[in-house]
């Protein structure tokens, strides 16, 4: 009981990890480019709350200013990884995956 | 604020943050996905706020429900059409990506749970953090500051001239 009422470093690190892992399993197992990009953004944000769990418990900001540019690198990487979806889109007329396999036109 | 309702709360963001997570990859339907997926930032956000890091919190909520969840559901609509009764998507690896998932987690939480505890600080982060990221913001961190506003100036550049529409070579044609 101790362990589950004392919020600590281990019930942040748990539910980053279940994040992590629902990320990764979305990027290893969906065909739609628009639900891998959602796992990307699902690894992301547990990579986020590593940092600042642990820059809470290490009392540095460290952790913080990371996370700050790991959003605004997230936001990037949307905009670009969309526009490249939509480009493939237009060449494919589908969003599949598996179905991209010519780098011709 | 009593400690009893400080645990419920977390354990509440907690699961409404991993349910909504695993709704994300588990569903079919893209529309409810995307959704799910801004359950998920709202609880992060409401984690964030546990960790005193009240500024990262409003920022994921502007940034990632106003900016990143808008331009998925951008994407969605523009890449499906919109009639056509069924977003479903296919799955393909499905057994690896379980075994995958159970070994990932499962390694992480018992190398959490099993080696020795942390040591945190004497030190912790309390209260609001705003004044300190102002701070370190135009001291430490200026240069990655500086570097961060021209990679977003990039990626603008380089997101619009990737999606326009290609009215060079319509006009060749």
């Amino acid at each position: 009981m101790e362990i589950l009422t004392n919020i600590g470093l281990n019930h942040y690190l748990t539910i980053s990890a279940l994040l992590f892992g629902f990320g990764l399993f979305a990027v290893m197992t969906r065909k739609n480019a628009i639900v891998i990009l959602m796992g990307v953004e699902l690894i992301l944000n547990a990579a986020n709350i590593n940092f600042l769990a642990f820059s809470k418990f290490n009392g540095g900001m460290e952790g913080v200013m990371f996370s700050l540019f790991i959003i605004v690198l997230a936001a990037a990487e949307a905009a670009i990884a969309l526009a490249i979806v939509i480009n493939i889109f237009k060449l494919f007329k589908s969003v599949d995956v598996s179905a991209i396999d010519t780098m011709k036109e | 604020m009593n400690n009893a309702t400080y645990i419920t709360i977390f354990y509440i963001f907690a699961a409404v943050t991993v349910f909504s997570a695993a709704f994300v990859v588990f569903s079919k339907n893209v529309i409810y996905s995307a959704f799910s997926l801004l359950f998920t930032f709202f609880g992060a956000a409401a984690l964030f706020v546990f960790l005193s890091a009240d500024f990262i919190a409003v920022t994921q909520v502007v940034v990632y429900v106003g900016g990143i969840l808008v331009l998925l559901l951008f994407g969605v609509m523009f890449t499906n059409t919109i009639m056509q009764a069924d977003l479903k998507t296919d799955v393909l690896h499905v057994v690896p990506g379980i075994l995958l998932l159970a070994a990932t987690v499962g390694g992480m939480l018992f190398t959490f749970y099993t080696t020795g505890s942390w040591k945190p600080s004497d030190v912790q982060l309390e209260g609001s953090v705003v004044e300190r990221i102002g701070f370190e913001t135009m001291s430490r961190y200026v240069l990655p500051f500086e570097m961060a506003s021209i990679l977003l100036l990039a990626a603008l550049i380089g997101a619009a001239f990737l999606a326009r529409f290609d009215k060079v070579r319509n006009n060749e044609q």
